[in-house]
């Protein structure tokens, strides 16, 4: 009871502390309320704060000196400090001295002075700063090539963390995959190893985990081995192949049933229940009923083609497979299915004849199919057969593989040239096969023999290839008879050449005389310099010994009247004068002397009034009696041509050397044509290039100091190339 | 199967582990050595004498005596001095002394590209392997007599085959020419028959008769056209014999030449006229009246692509489209001209005249090298793109060897003998093939080591696809090598012009036909109120006559009055110096 009172009164406390406060909560509100209705009539007023100062009049608003009439002297101040014990001596002396001195303050500067001292001293600084970019502006300058945006980050993939380094979270959906991912304590930041596994990394010593990693990669490869070895299998295109390891499948998954049935019968049944599902789905469905287009399509077929019969066959068996009621086998339910299938028309099971020695594929067709038969005919061992019956035939298969691939081999150790016919008649027949394997089956054992034909041509060919070629080759180069007799027409005279007949005439030529006449033109070094004379092997047939003379003389009497040389000389001489400036005759007749008709200015005028030009430079061909080389300048070239020289270079020949590597692809290799025309700047699409920033500067001017270094390198590494 | 996988695993593991162990890694070295096994304690002898030796490898290391490899090739891998040489263009220019930073940088940058560009140019030179053939002869046996037959029956059968006759003999003596890829070949007879063949598979293109004498056949800048000098125009037809242009402007046409990087089709005529018609645009770029007659010889230098032309009075001369006079006048033969032809490198011509000589000049000096006395003189020359002369006298053709040497030739190379008279000569680029036109058709000869064996695939490839050939027509087209540069020296481009700048004015004024720094005359305005009277215009032009004249004087006074008043200033000073007194520096 005492509890509950007590409990009691500490509520009723609690609650007249409430209504005190609500009390005064309510006085507050009540100012408040003044306030603001006072507060609505005028604007705020300023608050005043007063202060005391002593003077006549006592302004409730501010100090003022009003009531003296004057303003306060210093005197007035100083005569109160004279008076004051407490003020220093030094004051009062700076005092008085300062009453003492007449001088006024000077003017502050105007407006434009100041202004222009201000700039003065901010250029001075501004340019303090920025003559720190010089350097790199000078680089820049004579780079040979810039590279922007110039803090390029480094090509190439970038690790996780550093991509995400920079990334916050936004959306509620990366929140929420945050929190999970922080939850399952998963890594953010560094997924190389969940806390997790470092932990259990942690907890095993290093052997072990050696142990566990090895065993790990182990696995790791196993299961590499058997990804390409199925995927091996799954690429080889023949079907037989996959039906007899379907086949082979299904016997191995028999084996394994029938041993879960011993050991796992759960499992089994399982198993069972699958087959069961498999069956009735299959019974459903008209799947593997002859009723499809495909099915329907070899039904017309079947009459004439086996393969198309047997396809048939094999589906139906499939279907007879599948909706076979799974129980424990049992021998007459063997029986039943042995009757189903000799429901198939006999011809269906008929052995084919040997259809090629060569192809594998078509032997072990044939061994199939006298396994068939044997299982047939001995029914009692079939059960038992049949189960080797397809690892037989893998077996078989692979053994028959190895021993082609021998026999490949040996092939290719005893001709080369063999094998290439070989193989192409091979690819020939398996193309015949593909193309008439479903129609003319039976037609082809005539062309295997055909094929063998060809082996054996293809044996023999060496030399008879040989004498076709040569055939074709003579058919090439000798182009009928006519031909053959005009070549031996040709080729006759041959022989009755004389080699020594031409010398005489040489003898003849050389002795010719040697120039007509004097001239300035040295002849013998222009016509008649010593002719070597040839010896032909066979003489020209169109021209005689007497007919030679004959067209000699004529020659000469032909060309007796014009003189070759001479006009030469004259054009040249021409020329020269054409270039040669003319002299000008300043001559005034009738000056000085009396003129008129028949009278020329006198000697002395003649000498004193004609002005000689200078002389031009020397021709060209001043040296050369037998050449005129005109002086024209080519203008034409000039338009093209650099006028003026460009700015570091201080002579043409400077400048010329400069430029005579061209730098075109015709001239150079592709590498230096790329580097000879590379871009002054390069500039990266869509990039922002942004003003440089001194941190900025400073690893420009470092990395540029590394790249010259690179540069050469680059070229080093480019010639290693060519070792 | 799935269960059983990780025991199988774990068994053979731990089989593996037993039998083989991990690879030794260099820090694990210490713990193998501290886990030492009793077992193997045994070895351990042997461990450490394997120890000791690498201790002192190390110690050795240490001292100094490196063992590592050296490589006995460092560096880069060296060029041969002759390489390098072919590749070299001018001399290397040295820094001079005094100069600049500016200028120091600008030739020290272009020398090392230079350099690098030589470099790699012989570096890559490796990449020509082909190598030109030769006939060599038996003991005592002249090459000259071995016959065309035995050379196709000893050559392989696709050499071999090179060697044909085309019986040809109605249409009269052929001319020929072959493309620049050297797979296609044009016939035209003088009467008429044109064919172009591509003459290694002897696939007939196209055959005609244009029904007119045809003086010449040239190919244009691809086997796609081709060009034919008849009686009276030039005309253009496609490689199906297609007329697609009749040329009036070009008649008479005797001899005609293709300038490949100028797409220039020049022509000379029988009334002395040399043309040339710019192919890509089809438009005659130049006509010079040569006033040498008949000009029916004609040959093309491929280092300049200047025209020679050679005449009856023994001179051969020199054109370019820009000039209206020849450039280069020779006197080579006392006869008439009959020949010539020019080399690859356009250093050398060889010419033969009426007075059966042939003649080897070098062309960069003007002057003659040697001179031969030919029988029969010749009628047709041409020079193989590895310098093989083939000189056609009479009904014989003859190939000389070395004849671009200093020394003379004694006898031919080769020599074959054909029907009727040889009237076009022509060596198939990038083959060892000589086309012989004559008057019984065509004969290819085959002649060793006349073509040159490496070619350059970008510009002719004998051997490229329809599509590259476009692709090639379009980037020539490009790269197309205006007239205006044709010169005597075709590296003028390089060099600066040092005209004075009046010269280079008057040059201006001359190609564009009037002065454009002149001014205009002053034209009075037209004013109202009468003051536009003949008479106030009279005033007003002679306000401003002879302006520059009138500012020339005016300058030239000013200067004067200057003048004299210095002088005059001179003179009071030494006036004043002299008669100074003591007393005047008390004047005031």
């Amino acid at each position: 009871m005492a509890a509950d009172e007590e409990e009691l009164s500490i509520n009723e406390q609690a609650i007249s502390a409430s209504e005190e406060e609500e009390g005064s909560d309510d006085e507050r509100k009540h100012k408040k309320l003044l306030e603001a209705i006072s507060s609505m009539g005028s604007r705020k007023r300023k608050k005043q704060n007063e202060r005391s100062e002593a003077s006549v009049q006592v302004s409730e608003f501010f100090v003022n000196a009003e009531g003296t009439g004057e303003k306060v002297n210093l005197s007035d101040l100083l005569g109160t400090v004279e008076k004051t014990s407490g003020a220093s001596n030094k004051t009062k002396k700076q005092l008085r001295n300062l009453q003492s001195s007449k001088e006024t303050l000077e003017l502050p500067l105007n407006k434009q002075q100041t202004e222009k001292i201000q700039r003065g001293i901010a250029y001075e600084k501004t340019a303090a700063e920025v003559s720190c970019w010089r350097n790199i502006i000078l680089q820049n300058q004579k780079a040979e090539q810039m590279v922007f945006p110039l803090n390029q980050e480094s090509s190439g993939p970038k690790r996780v963390e550093q991509v995400v380094a920079g990334w916050k979270v936004q959306t509620p959906l990366e929140q929420e995959i945050f929190r999970l991912l922080h939850i399952n304590s998963q890594p953010v930041d560094d997924p190389v190893l969940t806390p997790v596994e470092e932990q259990s990394l942690k907890a095993m010593s290093l052997e072990e985990a050696k142990i566990r990693r090895a065993e790990l990669q182990k696995a790791r490869a196993l299961q590499s081995y058997y990804e390409a070895k199925a995927k091996r299998e799954k690429k080889i295109k023949s079907k037989k192949y996959h039906r007899v390891q379907k086949k082979a499948k299904c016997k191995d998954f028999l084996k394994q049933f029938d041993e879960m049935v011993k050991t796992n019968p759960e499992g089994a049944l399982e198993e069972l229940k699958k087959m069961e599902l498999s069956r009735m789905e299959e019974r459903m469905s008209l799947k593997h009923q002859n009723s499809g287009k495909w099915a329907k399509s070899k039904a017309i077929m079947a009459k004439y083609d086996d393969s198309a019969r047997k396809a048939m066959q094999e589906q139906l068996q499939m279907n007879k497979d599948l909706t076979q009621k799974i129980v424990v086998p049992s021998d007459d339910e063997h029986e039943s299915n042995e009757e189903g299938l000799e429901t198939i028309p006999d011809f269906v099971n008929d052995s084919e004849p040997v259809i090629d020695s060569v192809n594998p594929w078509m032997r072990g067709q044939l061994t199939h199919e006298e396994s068939e038969v044997s299982c047939v005919t001995t029914e009692d061992v079939q059960t038992a057969e049949e189960e080797n019956e397809e690892e037989e035939l893998v077996g078989e298969f692979e053994r028959k593989r190895k021993l082609r691939q021998v026999v490949e081999e040996d092939v290719v150790e005893v001709s080369d040239k063999e094998e290439g016919d070989d193989d192409d008649e091979e690819e020939e027949e398996e193309e015949d096969v593909s193309e008439f394997n479903t129609l003319f089956r039976l037609m082809r054992s005539e062309k295997t023999l055909e094929g063998s034909n060809q082996t054996r041509e293809g044996l023999n060919t060496p030399g008879q290839e040989d004498e076709d070629g040569f055939l074709n080759e003579g058919q090439i180069r000798v182009r009928n008879i006519e031909d053959l007799e005009v070549l031996g027409e040709v080729v006759d005279p041959q022989p009755i050449a004389e080699p020594s007949l031409p010398q005489a005439v040489a003898v003849e030529a050389t002795s010719e005389p040697p120039n007509k006449k004097k001239r300035e033109i040295d002849l013998k070094e222009v016509l008649t310099k010593e002719a070597k004379a040839v010896k032909v092997p066979f003489l020209p047939t169109v021209v005689d010994e007497e007919e030679r003379d004959e067209q000699i003389s004529i020659i000469k009497e032909a060309f007796a009247g014009d003189d070759v040389i001479s006009d030469f000389i004259k054009d040249k001489s021409k020329r020269e004068a054409a270039g040669r400036p003319e002299v000008v005759d300043l001559t005034l007749p009738g000056w000085g002397e009396w003129g008129g008709v028949g009278l020329k200015p006198s000697r002395w005028k003649r000498k004193r009034f004609r002005i000689k030009m200078a002389p031009p430079p020397p021709r060209q061909d001043q040296k050369l009696p037998d050449v005129i080389i005109s002086e024209n300048r080519n203008a034409s070239v000039a338009s093209h041509q650099v006028s003026q020289l460009p700015f570091p270079f201080q002579n043409t020949a400077q400048f010329e050397s400069s430029i005579r590597t061209p730098i075109g692809p015709t001239w150079n290799t592709q590498s230096v044509v790329k580097n000879m025309t590379k871009p002054k700047v390069i500039t990266k699409m869509g990039a922002i290039i942004e003003p440089m920033d001194a941190f900025l500067a400073v690893l420009v001017l470092g990395a540029n100091h590394r790249n010259k270094s690179k540069l050469s390198i680059a070229f080093s590494s480019h010639s290693l190339r060519f070792k | 199967m799935a269960a059983l996988v990780p025991e199988v695993l774990t068994s053979t593991h731990v089989e593996k582990m037993n039998k083989k162990k991990p690879p030794k890694r260099y820090w694990e070295e210490t713990e193998n050595t501290d886990q030492r096994r009793p077992e193997e304690e045994q070895g351990t002898a042997v461990q450490n004498q394997n120890k000791s030796t690498v201790k002192e490898r190390s110690l050795k290391r240490k001292n100094g005596e490196s063992l590592e490899k050296k490589d006995p090739f460092s560096g880069e891998a060296p060029i041969p001095h002759k390489q390098l040489q072919k590749f070299q263009r001018g001399e290397k220019y040295k820094v001079p002394a005094g100069a600049r930073q500016r200028l120091k940088e600008a030739i020290i940058s272009s020398e090392a590209m230079s350099e690098l560009a030589q470099k790699q140019a012989a570096r890559y030179d490796l990449l020509l392997p082909e190598d030109a053939g030769f006939l060599e002869g038996d003991e005592d046996e002249d090459t000259n007599t071995i016959s065309q037959d035995d050379i196709a029956d000893a050559a392989d059968i696709t050499s071999g085959s090179k060697y044909f006759n085309l019986h040809l003999s109605q249409f009269g003596p052929y001319r020929l020419d072959y493309g620049r890829t050297g797979r296609h070949l044009l016939v035209g007879g003088k009467k008429g028959h044109v064919a172009c063949i591509d003459w290694q598979s002897k696939d007939l293109m196209c055959e005609m008769n244009v029904m007119e004498t045809v003086n010449d056949v040239k190919w244009l800048h691809t086997e796609a056209m081709f060009a034919v000098a008849q009686k009276r125009w030039l005309y253009i037809y496609d490689s199906k014999g297609l007329e697609l242009h009749c040329v009036k402007k070009f008649n008479d046409v005797l001899r005609m030449q293709f300038l490949p990087y100028h797409f220039l089709l020049a022509t000379a005529s029988a009334t002395g006229f040399l043309q040339y018609l710019d192919v890509s645009v089809g438009k005659e770029i130049a006509a010079i009246c040569t006033k040498m007659g008949r000009l029916d010889v004609m040959s093309q230098n491929p280092h300049n692509a200047v025209i020679h032309l050679g005449h009856p009075n023994g001179t051969i001369s020199l054109w370019s489209p820009n000039q209206k006079e020849p450039l280069v006048k020779i006197l080579c033969h006392r006869g008439a001209v009959r020949s010539l032809t020019v080399d690859k490198t356009g250093t050398y011509m060889v010419t033969s005249g009426l007075d059966r000589k042939l003649k080897v000049y070098d062309i960069r000096a003007f002057k003659p090298l040697h001179s031969c006395f030919l029988p029969a003189g010749a009628s047709c020359l041409s020079l193989s793109q590895r310098g093989l002369l083939s000189a056609a006298t009479g009904d014989i053709v003859q190939v000389y060897q070395n004849v671009l040497g200093s020394s003379p030739v004694s006898k031919p190379y080769m020599a074959h003998r054909l029907q009727g008279q040889i009237w076009g000569l022509a060596y198939c680029p990038f083959e060892d093939v000589l086309g012989i036109g004559h008057g019984e058709g065509f004969t290819s000869m085959i002649v060793p080591g006349a073509g040159e064996p490496n070619f350059d695939a970008l510009d002719t490839n004998p051997f490229r696809s329809s599509k590259q050939r476009q692709e090639w027509e379009v980037k020539a087209l490009l790269e197309k090598v205006q007239p205006e540069l044709i010169g005597l020296d075709p590296g003028q481009l390089s060099k600066v012009d040092q005209a004075s700048f009046e010269q280079r004015h008057k040059e201006h004024v001359e190609a564009l036909g009037f002065d454009p720094l002149a001014k205009d005359k002053f034209k009075p305005k037209t004013k109202k109120k009468g003051r536009s009277s003949a008479g106030a215009i009279e005033k007003r032009k002679r306000k401003v006559a002879h302006e520059d004249q009138r500012d020339k004087i005016r300058q030239t006074v000013q200067e004067r009055t200057e003048r004299d008043k210095e002088q005059k200033e001179k003179s009071n000073e030494k006036k004043n110096l002299g008669n100074k007194s003591t007393l005047d520096r008390f004047r005031k």
